[in-house]
């Protein structure tokens, strides 16, 4: 692998009795999510990056340029790290109004870009107002901006969608794929929550207990069966990605293609024909049949190889399977008696049924 | 309306007072900061010795700083042989005197509203790129300011009322250092002086609430300002 660019980290760190240690290495580009329940030493570590606490043995590098290195004694303070970091409470500034929160961080060659990240994350209707008066999702929008627009190298994001309720924490995130999509700077995005992983992120590291327990690709890490009860179990979805092929206005449906040709239909997306998207397939969602079949109200029935079974631990009643897509892969979970009754074996084509509205709109 | 005695006594007062508070302002916001923000050994005893003018009769507060800085002391002598300066029985002396005893109240609030300063809004500035300076001149400042002008007015205040160590280290001295406190004293000593007296009170009374208005007032604004209230 490559270390020219991105962050290199390799720290231990001691806070009272908690002890982290990780060796990382998050590419130069995407989204990287830094994923693991509380406690696990995530947000710690996006600290230590930030340079809010100093880590006890330790190096930290980004695009080459060190940060932290303990034994030749080397600390770039947090001010001239120009990292751009979104906390989980928005922290803007109250006697700023929320231009001035904006452009506390901004250098001169950031102010041409000034209009386009308002634009990008819809706050231009807020700019004279004061902090206070914001309701909890424009507030992180306006931090968001206001990280962004520090012009960082890294944009670290601490569990931006907390305290947010459902329908708000979904706008954001829709601004913040947005986001990921249209700057070129690299995002480590912190989160406990399975759903927004697989909305959000390229690369994952999994944090437990202080230590990381996996580090990869995202769909390679979600194929892993060891890892599946720490990414959500049957809580959890796997990304899908697709090419929008056509709309159906009347129906107010869109069709599209995954990379082996098979066609999904989900509910109707503003996304132009030739883009492409990530869908993500709730595992609770996907049933199975032996072969396609008329007759029944799933829409989507996608032929796929069983390629791994295994029972979960301590769920002796479940198997979950491992169904191989093209190159991509869905997860879908049965009892063990049902798939002992439909006599399925790995290495065997089995159909995967998806209801339409299983999937989660992205632009509702 | 006012004899010239009194005229002087209030415009030594003022000047001494404004003195006081003005030098006191920036080390009172040092000490604060020191006590507020940072851990360090010691820092029970300094607190302890910060409060000290609070609890001790002013006169003996006037008596040690007679003792330290008068012609015999130490520093006085220091201070006389280097820069030439005499602060016994002067209206300089009677600005040390009250800024002495209105450090602790200065520092005590603005000690307050400086921990109420959340440190992670500073954290926040410093990720934004500002150096230490500039979150302290930007963020913990403003926020600071209401328990700002309160301690200012405090202080100030109460370096206008000083009595007892102001009598002790700069004396007496009509158009030097009798201040209305002191001028407030020697007519109640004088027979014939209450009519005088009861104007210098009545005089000292519409100072201090003037002063305690301006301040709420002030921090009133300041206040609403970091609330944000315009919606």
């Amino acid at each position: 692998m490559s270390h020219a660019g991105g962050l290199i980290l390799n720290v231990q760190h001691r806070l009272g009795q908690f002890s982290l240690e990780a060796d990382l290495a998050l590419p130069g580009r995407g989204v990287t999510a830094l994923f693991g329940a509380s406690g696990s030493g995530k947000t710690s570590l996006l600290r230590l990056i930030a340079g809010l606490d100093r880590p006890v043995r330790g190096h930290i590098a980004l695009d080459g340029d060190t940060l932290v290195d303990t034994a030749s004694r080397r600390f770039v303070p947090a001010h001239r790290r120009q990292l751009g970091v979104v906390f989980q409470e928005a922290r803007l500034f109250p006697h700023y109004r929320v231009s001035g929160n904006l452009t506390y961080g901004m250098p001169t060659r950031m102010t041409s870009r000034f209009e386009a990240v308002v634009g990008l994350l819809g706050i231009d209707h807020l700019l004279a107002r004061y902090p206070a008066t914001l309701s909890g999702g424009e507030a992180r929008r306006v931090a968001i901006g206001r990280a962004l627009l520090s012009d960082p190298r890294l944009l670290l994001m601490d569990e931006p969608l907390t305290g947010l309720d459902g329908a708000r924490k979904r706008e954001l995130l829709r601004y913040i794929q947005r986001l990921a999509g249209e700057v070129e700077i690299p995002i480590v995005y912190v989160s406990h929550e399975p759903a927004e992983l697989v909305e959000i992120a390229d690369t994952l590291i999994l944090m437990e207990q202080g230590r990381v327990r996996a580090q990869g690709k995202l769909d390679e890490l979600m194929e892993r069966c060891d890892l599946t009860e720490a990414l959500g179990g049957f809580d959890a979805a796997m990304p899908l990605e697709a090419e929008v092929r056509s709309h159906d206005e009347a129906y107010g449906l869109t069709r599209l293609e995954l990379d082996d040709g098979q066609v999904l239909t989900v509910p109707g997306l503003s996304v132009p024909v030739g883009q492409r998207i990530r869908l993500r397939v709730p595992v609770r969602e996907v049933a199975l049949a032996r072969a396609p079949s008329a007759g029944l109200s799933y829409r989507n029935q996608l032929v796929t190889v069983i390629e791994q079974a295994w029972v979960p631990p301590g769920d002796a009643a479940t198997i979950e399977l491992h169904l191989r897509l093209g190159s991509q892969a869905l997860r879908a979970r049965l009892t063990r008696k049902s798939y002992d009754e439909l006599g399925l074996v790995v290495g065997q084509e089995v159909t995967a049924l998806v209801r339409t509205v299983a999937f989660a709109p992205r632009d509702a | 309306m006012l004899s010239d005695a009194e005229t002087e006594a209030i415009l030594i007062s003022l000047r001494v007072a404004g003195v006081a508070v003005a030098w006191i302002l920036i080390p009172g916001i040092a000490v604060a900061w020191l006590m507020a923000r940072r851990e360090f050994r010691g820092k029970a005893l300094l607190d302890g010795l910060l409060h000290l003018p609070l609890v001790l009769p002013p006169v003996v507060v006037g008596y040690l700083l007679l003792l330290s800085l008068g012609s015999q002391g130490a520093m006085g002598t220091w201070l006389d042989e280097w820069w030439g300066i005499r602060l016994p029985f002067t209206w300089q002396g009677a600005a040390v005197a009250g800024g002495v005893m209105a450090f602790p109240l200065l520092v005590r609030a603005l000690r307050l509203s400086l921990e109420a300063v959340d440190p992670r809004l500073e954290a926040a500035a410093s990720t934004l790129g500002a150096g230490r300076w500039r979150v302290f001149a930007t963020i913990t400042l403003p926020l600071t300011l209401p328990g700002l002008l309160t301690g200012t007015v405090l202080a100030f205040a109460r370096a206008l009322s000083e009595f007892g160590a102001t009598i002790t280290f700069a004396s007496n001295i009509p158009g030097e250092t009798r201040t209305l406190p002191l001028a407030l004293y020697s007519l109640i000593q004088t027979p014939g002086g209450e009519a005088a007296a009861a104007r210098l009170c009545a005089l000292s009374v519409v100072i201090a609430m003037a002063s305690l208005v301006a301040s709420e007032w002030l921090a009133r604004r300041a206040r609403a300002r970091l609330r944000g209230r315009d919606a």
